[in-house]
């Protein structure tokens, strides 16, 4: 198989792929980086030359730039924690013997199957509504005033809505996991004298920790771009504007590419530097 | 001390019935072998003993205490698994250790033991290895050690040697006797391999769907079965079992003869037949006998070397103070 004429025609097989992928992501790239460059207004003079670094000073002196990277990595940050963790007990859950075990499985899988944009305005006006949602009832019933979410508790709510979201998958990568542990280390431990928890400390969790290290980086990669779930509730008022946010009014309701483009390129440096972090403290979950 | 009773022990797994009640005791310092084909409930009785399965019916006692509803970690014992079981992410040492930790042993004590064990079992130089970076024998000495550091009452062995490979299986058996000799603990050995049994044991318990065949020192198993199953399934190439006429004219259903208790003639003889394969291992040669009319294939064991070719007449005599007669129920008669 590894001939030189069998390689070269791999690698001209694969070329269009290649050619095809490379064009996809590195035109927007290149335009973003042009015009984070320029001083581009669509609806007020167009483009009005190249202004150097202004657009990236500009960005980063904005009073909203550090607010809004601090809400960005609050929103991760509290998704993974509450997805890992309860991805994990939901995934031991799962995986005792219990009658109706196929149809639980799917229906916690559900969730991740509903559009970000329609959990979040299920979230909004049946939950989370201070007149007529469920906790607002639910809070009634307990004589306490009812508490309006989005504005008062704005960034858990959206956390909520997220964690809601990515719970599934978390289960779901973790419950395959789990079932993959091999029962005689279980039997093994319990032999040696270890208690339940002591079990899920030293034998589960250590077995766990591979999978956990894929939820949280792919969840990371997904997160950081979260959008839909904060335009259909908060419109990012209430310190929920994330850096993704930010750049998406910078564009759109100021009209003004050049600046967003240069959040744009701020914000891939934001997400390279999370994932430096990241493969520090995980990574080496991965080494086989 | 580690005496193990059990008392009209049975179990179930749901309607179906794996271990009819039995019961058994091995005493204390004795090398025990559970030994019969696969699926005969050998390993179910082992977990019942450990306490990983919860007994239908009966009673277990350990050094004379009840110990039915004692949950595994309660009842002193060891148990070194198939798989081996070690902790993946853990060094060596501290997969040895672990049993210790969890019982709050002081950490010069852990220590002492660990590095006493480790010689014992050749394992100083791996101590600070993970399990993966192991060979098969390693690994399965690192479960052994494991198992002694806690000084328990009894071993439990779960097929231990199956996943090993043939040479080194030999080793390791040796090993494992051993360190019952220098230990003098009482261990339970499960296997399906009768070789493994009849060369470790003090005492052989021979298991068929759940039910004793037979108890019985290895000679006593090899000398006297007590019925037909114990006499195919002991003893390795397999006893010769043969009905019909040649059994009843001995006053029998069934006779056996093993094949090393035959003698070969290329002139005259009790039986004659025509040599099929001749397996020659040097010290012995088994021969396959055909068309004796008697069997389908009669294998007999000669020491050193014959030169009989596929396809020649052979006559065979068995020696008649050998013959094993059984009865219609298979029992034998003396």
């Amino acid at each position: 198989m590894a001939t030189q004429h069998s390689r070269s025609a791999a690698r001209l097989m694969m070329a269009p792929a290649v050619v095809l992928l490379l064009g996809w992501m590195l035109v927007p790239l290149i335009m973003t980086l042009y015009f984070s460059f320029k001083k581009y207004l669509p609806l007020r003079g167009g483009d009005l030359g190249w202004v150097g670094l202004d657009n990236y000073v500009r960005f980063v002196t904005s009073s909203s730039f550090w607010p809004s990277v601090l809400a960005t990595l609050a929103i991760v940050g509290g998704v993974l924690i509450i997805t890992v963790v309860f991805g994990v007990l939901l995934a031991i859950l799962l995986n005792q013997p219990m009658w109706g075990q196929g149809i639980v499985r799917i229906l916690v899988i559900a969730p991740f199957f509903v559009m970000p944009t329609v959990s979040a305005l299920v979230w909004k006006n049946m939950f989370m509504d201070p007149v007529n949602g469920l906790f607002a009832h639910l809070w009634k019933f307990f004589g306490a005033a009812p508490v309006e979410w989005l504005s008062q508790a704005s960034l858990t709510s959206i956390v909520m809505i997220v964690s809601w979201q990515w719970l599934p998958f978390a289960t779901l990568i973790l419950l395959t996991a789990i079932q993959s542990l091999d029962s005689e280390q279980l039997e093994a431990a319990e032999m040696d004298g270890a208690p339940p928890l002591a079990r899920f400390g030293y034998i589960t969790l250590p077995h766990l920790g591979r999978a956990i290290t894929v939820v949280v980086l792919i969840q990371t990669i997904f997160l950081l771009a979260i959008f839909a779930e904060i335009f259909v509730t908060t419109q990012g008022s209430f310190g929920t504007r994330t850096l993704t946010y930010l750049i998406y009014q910078r564009v759109l309701e100021s009209q003004n590419v050049g600046l967003g483009s240069a959040g744009g390129v701020y914000a891939i440096i934001l997400a390279n530097i999370v994932a430096i972090f990241l493969m520090r403290m995980v990574g080496k979950n991965l080494d086989a | 001390m580690g005496q193990i009773q059990l008392n009209q022990v049975s179990k179930s797994f749901g309607n179906v019935q794996v271990i009819p009640p039995l019961d058994l005791t091995i005493e204390d310092g004795e090398f025990c072998v559970f030994v019969g084909p696969s699926g005969c409930g050998k390993s179910t009785l082992l977990r019942l003993i450990a306490g990983l399965e919860d007994v239908t019916s009966g009673h277990i006692a350990i050094d004379g205490q009840d110990s039915t509803d004692t949950p595994p970690a309660k009842r002193g014992l060891a148990m070194v698994f198939q798989s081996y079981a070690l902790y993946p992410h853990m060094s060596v040492r501290k997969n040895i250790a672990f049993p210790m930790r969890m019982a709050n042993i002081d950490e010069t004590e852990q220590n002492r033991r660990i590095e006493a064990a480790a010689k014992a079992l050749n394992l100083t130089d791996y101590l600070d290895r993970r399990p993966g970076q192991l060979s098969g024998g390693q690994r399965q000495r690192v479960a052994i050690g494991r198992a002694i550091v806690r000084e328990p009452a009894a071993f439990l062995f779960d097929e231990p040697l199956s996943n090993l490979d043939a040479a080194l299986r030999v080793g390791m058996r040796l090993e494992i006797s051993e360190l019952h000799e220098r230990l003098q603990t009482t261990m339970i050995y499960v296997t399906h391999d009768q070789v493994e049994a009849m060369t470790m044991a003090d005492k052989i318990v021979v298991l068929r769907a759940g039910f004793i065949e037979q108890v019985g020192s290895p000679l006593e198993l090899y000398h006297k079965p007590q019925n037909v199953f114990v006499a195919g399934f002991i003893g390795s190439p397999k006893m010769n079992l043969i009905e019909g006429e040649e059994a009843q004219k001995l006053g029998a259903h069934t006779i056996g003869i093993r094949p090393e208790h035959t003698d070969v003639s290329m002139t005259e003889g009790t039986w004659k037949g025509r040599v099929g394969v001749a397996e020659h291992l040097g010290s012995d040669t088994f021969i396959h006998v055909h068309d004796t009319g008697l069997a389908d294939m009669i294998t007999v064991r000669i020491t050193g070397d014959i030169s009989v070719r596929h396809g020649d007449t052979i006559y065979l005599s068995p020696q008649l103070d050998q013959l094993h007669k059984f009865d219609a129920q298979g029992l034998r008669i003396e």
